[in-house]
């Protein structure tokens, strides 16, 4: 597995992990009550904050192991590298501008802070986690 | 984006008429191991550079590396 692969695995990891606990954290704050009432901006910023710091760990050890067996291919990346980033890149744009819409809806009607706020962090995150698939795929089954 | 490439290659005979390994002819044009492999086994498309690159590896024209289906 080449470094970028990593580097996605990594993100991807830290993704599917934080942002379904984000999810929980939020719904058990709220009780069963209104949504809109819980103190969601602190746990927005350590679920983002330890979804990057994730990322890093993971690419960080990930990286060790996996330069103690080919200790040449540690930072290399090449031409498909580039290819697979920019392709993962345009899905996960399309869907950061549909959930972007989606926000900009949300103020228009001036929906609770609540919604867009997390319209938007919903937003990026599909976004991480689309593209990362859509690389993974492309590492794993090719992009010919 | 998995659709097979109708592009073909003989590099890996060509490699190994050449006696190169797949991570020495890698090293040779500036890619990685996995990216080679990619190439060779049709899964990934070079750039026109890397396609030249390759068939200047081995001293042969660009056609010799790659076909294309005529029709």
């Amino acid at each position: 597995m080449v470094y970028q692969e990593r580097n996605t695995w990594a993100t991807l990891i830290a993704t599917v992990i934080t942002v379904p606990i984000y999810i929980v954290i939020v719904l058990v704050e709220a009780d069963g009550g209104p949504l809109t009432e819980v103190e969601w901006v602190p746990i927005l910023l350590w679920t983002m904050g330890a979804s990057i710091v994730g990322a890093i760990v993971i690419s960080i050890l990930w990286g060790i192991f996996a330069g103690m067996g080919d200790p040449a291919g540690v930072g290399v990346s090449d031409q498909r590298d580039r290819d697979i980033s920019r392709l993962g890149g345009r899905l996960g744009y399309g869907v950061l501008v549909a959930f972007a819409l989606v926000a900009f809806v949300l103020s228009m009607v001036e929906a609770d802070w609540f919604w867009i706020g997390n319209a938007l962090f919903l937003g990026f995150a599909l976004a991480t986690l689309v593209g990362d698939i859509a690389r993974v795929v492309a590492y794993r089954r090719g992009m010919a | 984006m998995v659709k097979p490439t109708k592009v073909t290659n003989s590099i890996r005979a060509l490699r190994e008429q050449a006696g190169l390994t797949q991570a020495e002819l890698a090293k040779q044009i500036g890619v990685t191991r996995q990216t080679l492999i990619a190439i060779e086994q049709g899964r990934y498309s070079p750039t026109l550079e890397l396609a030249f690159q390759i068939s200047r590896a081995f001293g042969v024209g660009l056609d010799d590396v790659f076909q294309y289906p005529s029709a």
